[in-house]
């Protein structure tokens, strides 16, 4: 069984133009343990689907199953990084990794060691009692992922967590985000509009295309890990995203792509997936 | 006299100081504003986190807080005379009427200009929605808090003293118009200055030193 499963998924929702748009009977499945990323251009609502997925918005069709039980309400099995982070300036680097684990229960000493190991896992338990604010970006986006690994989730999402971030703190993070994941291996759900950073991280890349908010194409990326951005076959794949993501965008009007196209798309990895899902 | 010399307002007031006047005055006016100030706190900071966060709330009370605070709080006065007489209770009334309703705006706007990140992040760990509150809204506005908090310490500090000035009460309304009544210029001069120094004290060594950690944690300063 999937860990999750998206089943037929609708959303109507505001752009980021406030432009109405709308998600369109969206569905996939995640296994335990794979890297899932979801690539898009703005407006394609993989952010609003992400949200769903956490339950922080209510799909006004369609259902979310994490092992097969249905998703309504927001919870730590569901822990989501954000791209700003997140974090709490009120509590000190410790006490935001302690702030999921307190509502779970878990406090004193249990808490303080777990939120030890945890801030161990992304190098910075030198700095468990820093404020926020002495923090370099990149740090604080580490935290911001301690404090959800803590959390021990069963899908950990992540909302574009990398893109405030300058380009070399970026690639280190990429390289630390996929030993994490292969570690402990945790289910993750990526979601990101750079599709370099899609191929770098994801098993399976889902392109989605906008009006309406739809998925696209099915990417299996079968590079060996631990991949990095400037690696020759994550280029090259990356390239042919992009190409299909800009036809995408060219072509919209037109209601499914042709074999051919996709062909030359995904000639390389000869997936023989659907053209996404089109009602 | 018109203007006295600083000299003689420094004589009047070690003189006042002496006696005891302006010590029990000064005492009697800081505990009313104390308590007043105390209670709008309480009830002030509570309602504006639950203003800023709940729709329904505001919808039904948000505009009659902003009738209340276009309200001058002198204006509660003979109101409050009315229903308690001429006492304390009375006072206390319109600096709690004077300084509650700006704390809770303050508060509100505050919380209403937090990022909604907070509360989503706090949500995805598994808070309840009523423990939000407790757990993300008061320490999130903190900043906000303190700055409704400052502004109605003022405001009760004024209420407190229309209130004094207006009707016969001891505090340091009243000896500052004991001093008009006496064509006392150099007390009334002192008063003042008490008042300010006051003033300046709160606003310096509370406010200030509270400020400054706030500002700290978050961040927004560098010295």
């Amino acid at each position: 069984m999937a860990k999750l499963s998206i089943r037929n998924v609708e959303k109507k929702f505001l752009d980021q133009d406030h432009r109405v748009n709308a998600l369109a009977s969206v569905s996939f499945d995640v296994k335990a343990g794979e890297f899932l990323v979801l690539v898009g251009p703005s407006g394609c609502g993989k952010s609003t689907l992400l949200n769903i997925i956490a339950g922080l918005e209510k799909a006004d069709a369609g259902e979310v199953l994490i092992d097969g039980r249905l998703v309504t309400k927001p919870g730590p099995d569901r822990a989501l990084v954000f791209q700003d982070g997140a974090l709490f300036p009120w509590l000190n680097v410790r006490k935001n990794v302690e702030f999921g684990l307190r509502q779970k229960g878990i406090v004193g000493s249990r808490a303080s060691e777990r939120a030890h190991y945890f801030l161990e896992q992304v190098g910075l338990s030198k700095f468990a009692e820093n404020d926020l604010y002495t923090l370099s970006g990149g740090m604080r986006q580490r935290v911001a992922i301690a404090r959800v690994l803590a959390l021990e989730p069963e899908v950990l999402l992540m909302d574009e967590p990398f893109s405030a971030l300058d380009a070399i703190t970026r690639e280190d993070l990429y390289v630390e985000v996929q030993h994490l994941w292969q570690d402990r291996g945790s289910t993750i759900v990526f979601v990101t509009h750079n599709v370099r950073e899609a191929v770098t991280l994801g098993d399976r890349v889902l392109l989605m295309a906008s009006d309406p908010g739809r998925i696209h194409s099915e990417i299996p990326v079968e590079i060996l890990r631990p991949r990095h951005i400037d690696d020759v076959d994550v280029s090259r794949i990356a390239q042919q995203l992009s190409q299909a993501m800009r036809h995408g965008r060219e072509t919209y009007s037109q209601e499914i792509w042709s074999n051919e196209q996709f062909e030359k798309v995904d000639l390389l990895r000869g997936v023989d997936s659907p053209l996404g899902d089109h009602s | 006299m018109l203007f006295p010399s600083p000299w003689r307002v420094a004589q009047t007031m070690g003189n006042d100081f002496r006696d005891g006047s302006l010590l029990s005055a000064t005492a009697i006016s800081l505990r009313r504003v104390l308590i007043g100030y105390s209670i709008s706190l309480l009830v002030g900071v509570p309602l504006g986190i639950v203003l800023g966060r709940n729709k329904v709330v505001e919808e039904t009370l948000g505009s009659l807080v902003s009738a209340f605070q276009s309200l001058p709080s002198i204006c509660w006065l003979p109101l409050a005379l009315l229903w308690f007489g001429l006492n304390d209770r009375a006072i206390l009334f319109v600096v709690v009427a004077g300084s509650l309703v700006s704390i809770a705006i303050a508060v509100q706007d505050g919380v209403k200009n937090l990022s909604p990140t907070y509360v989503k992040a706090a949500l995805t760990m598994g808070t309840p929605a009523w423990r939000i509150y407790t757990e993300v809204l008061l320490p999130a506005s903190l900043p906000s808090i303190l700055t409704g908090a400052k502004l109605g310490w003022g405001y009760a500090w004024r209420a407190l003293m229309a209130g004094e000035l207006l009707f016969v009460s001891l505090g340091l309304g009243q000896m500052l118009m004991q001093g008009r009544e006496l064509a006392d210029m150099s007390q009334v001069l002192a008063v003042m200055v008490v008042i300010m120094a006051l003033g300046l004290m709160t606003d310096r060594v509370i406010f200030g030193s509270l400020e400054r950690h706030v500002r700290r944690r978050w961040g927004l300063a560098q010295a």
